[in-house]
């Protein structure tokens, strides 16, 4: 046989695995709303960058008929290329051939294209389309699955992990994206639960849907499983590419630095936080007001949004931003929003991104379903992952720093770098009205008066204590500014900052309160 | 979540005004548990009725046995007292919480 008789006979054998499971299998895929695996990778990879290997990989199944099935690439398809220029590993499971049922074979080439992204430190993407374990091949399929996780865990803080769930992703199959850093969701297209509508209905008697169980919205709202919510596969591509323009490929190289852009004109800094404590505005206002081209991309925002987190750039840099929102449940620490910050807190810290802190917060939610719920284990994440934390940490007080939520919100006694506050901030152990209540209590009571004493004290105490300058007397604050100077000493703080270098003691690892 | 402008919270007798999530707003009242009370912890059938109203129970004696998640659930008195109530008979599927029998 001829070179050219063998080039055209492998041009058709591509030809024919590049349809997967075939026309028709296509067909419906589309009919989903859904593109297929082939059609979802080059849309978030650079044009023509991407390599595609094990094409030809069979599976050798014999039981219950597989010996006389076809899988082309065995349900999932794997390689490389490359977004903004930068090398990436993905693979996409293939819901046309087979359901995307992961088999031996499948998780092999799956786990072939994890290696690499390890071994070659670069980022991983997975999508996941499947109906879950090949039954057919039984406990070889568990031992994929297994084999997966294994390589989450070991990669994780070493390179970015991303999971993109483009279809059902079920039973033990969601643990691959549960143990990655960031996970992409699309409404009417995403499902995610342990266990299916079927089996809750036949096991508890409670009716659900697939939507309610564990769609896009619900893991974007509710369980806080997923990171980012769009309305379609497009628009989730292009925040996959967004995402990654702000990461680092692995933990040993700083993301990439832009040129410097000043905010957008129009944000009037002084007057976003208003000079009455109880009174809520939107704080990423006052990101946006500070970051560089008015540009915050935000994560995790139907979750717990009393808590804002996201990334953003200062001088070019990339940062992560943490801060309260008054706008949502006063900006309160609880269950769900300390769980959202301290994991970004890690995220972070495990790939040299600077941490930006913006406090504003009454304290902790007071209630029985939060202490019941663990808000003090949970609380403490946030603590532990501040302390742990050495890239360099800045923080702002714009307004309320009170007890427990002033410690904990990256304050000079958990090791933050700089410390400014704004001359509205009040540092103190609680709010006025509250702490003249305690420390008052026998002249509230015994006066002839007692509404107008407790209004008295109240104003006393805020006159002493609800200011910045306390905190500034014994060096808690490094100095108190006015906001236009915000983003200027920021910019300065990271300048400075640039070659931190602080070391921990040795542990094999720390045991933080999961 | 659900918006409303305008609400209020409460922290440390200092009322700020901001938005409540759906899950503070629809969250349950804490209601102590009632020994006497023999409730599913979990859904369910009640299978079988170890007792009926009228009878003297023990601490620790079997009142129901209710089928969840594959087993029969044999659930116990926490007293020693009188049946006052008997809420279901047996078949019943009940949901998480139900009151099945009333000890006094």
């Amino acid at each position: 046989m001829s070179l050219e008789k063998k080039i055209s006979e492998l041009r058709e054998k591509r030809e024919k695995m590049l349809l997967g499971g075939g026309e028709e299998a296509i067909v419906k895929q589309k009919s989903m709303g859904k593109n297929t695996a082939r059609e979802r990778i080059m849309a978030i990879l650079d044009a023509g960058s991407f390599n595609e290997y094990d094409m030809f990989v069979e599976h050798d199944a014999r039981d219950f008929g597989m010996d006389k099935k076809i899988l082309p690439g065995d349900g999932v398809v794997i390689g490389t290329g490359t977004i903004h220029g930068n090398p990436v590993a993905i693979f996409a499971q293939d819901f046309t051939v087979a359901g995307g049922s992961l088999g031996l074979m499948h998780s092999r080439k799956i786990t072939k294209i994890m290696d690499y992204a390890l071994n070659m430190r670069i980022p991983l993407i997975g999508i996941n389309d499947s109906g879950g374990a090949r039954i057919q091949e039984g406990v070889n399929s568990l031992a994929g699955y297994g084999e997966i996780f294994f390589r989450n865990t070991i990669s994780s803080g070493v390179i970015p992990q991303i999971s993109v769930i483009l279809g059902p992703c079920a039973g033990g199959a969601v643990y691959s994206p549960a143990l990655t850093d960031f996970v992409f969701v699309v409404d009417n297209i995403s499902k995610m639960f342990i266990t299916g509508p079927e089996v809750i209905k036949t096991v508890l008697g409670e009716e659900i849907s697939m939507e309610a169980l564990g769609g896009a919205r619900v893991h974007c709202e509710t369980s806080g499983n997923a990171h980012f919510f769009s309305s379609s596969e497009e628009e989730c591509f292009n925040q996959i590419r967004r995402l990654i323009s702000f990461i680092p490929g692995n933990n040993e190289m700083k993301a990439a630095v832009t040129e410097t852009l000043p905010p957008e004109a129009g944000y009037e800094i002084e007057k976003i936080v208003p000079a009455d404590p109880t009174l809520p505005y939107d704080v990423r206002e006052v990101i946006r007001a500070v970051a560089d081209n008015s540009d915050f991309f935000e994560i995790q925002e139907m979750f717990a949004r009393n808590m804002v987190i996201g990334f953003g750039r200062l001088g070019g840099r990339t940062v992560g931003f943490v801060a309260n929102q008054p706008l949502e449940m006063a900006g309160v620490l609880d269950v769900d929003s300390s769980d959202k910050a301290a994991r970004f807190i890690r995220y972070c810290d495990a790939f040299s991104i600077p941490l930006v802190t913006f406090v504003d917060l009454p304290g902790y939610l007071p209630g029985v379903d939060q202490e019941h719920a663990g808000v003090i284990r949970h609380g403490a994440k946030v603590l532990y992952a501040y302390s742990e934390a050495t890239v360099p940490k800045l923080t702002v007080i714009l307004r309320k720093a009170y007890g427990g939520g002033y410690i904990a919100m990256s304050s000079r006694h958990l090791r933050a770098d700089f410390v400014f506050a704004w001359p509205g901030a009040e540092i103190a152990v609680m709010g006025p009205e509250g702490a003249a209540n305690i420390i008052f209590r026998r002249e509230i009571a015994s006066a002839d008066d007692p509404g107008e004493m407790r209004r008295q004290k109240v104003e006393e105490y805020r006159e002493k204590f609800a200011n910045p300058y306390v905190a500034a007397s014994r060096g808690y604050v490094d100095a108190v500014i006015e906001p236009s100077e915000t983003r200027r000493l920021l910019l300065h703080g990271l300048e400075v900052s640039e070659n931190k270098d602080v070391h921990r003691p040795w542990k094999k690892h720390g045991i933080p309160p999961f | 979540m659900e918006k409303k402008e305008g609400d209020r919270l409460i922290i440390d007798h200092t009322s700020y005004s901001t938005r409540l999530s759906r899950r503070f707003t629809s969250r349950k009242p804490y209601e102590p548990p009632v020994a006497g009370r023999i409730q599913s912890f979990i859904p369910g059938t009640v299978v079988e009725l170890l007792v009926k109203t009228g009878d003297t129970v023990k601490e620790g004696d079997d009142v129901v046995i209710l089928d969840a998640m594959k087993m029969k659930n044999r659930l116990k008195s926490h007293i020693e007292g009188k049946v006052v109530a008997v809420n279901v008979s047996s078949g019943d599927r009940v949901a998480k919480g139900a009151v099945l029998v009333e000890i006094a």
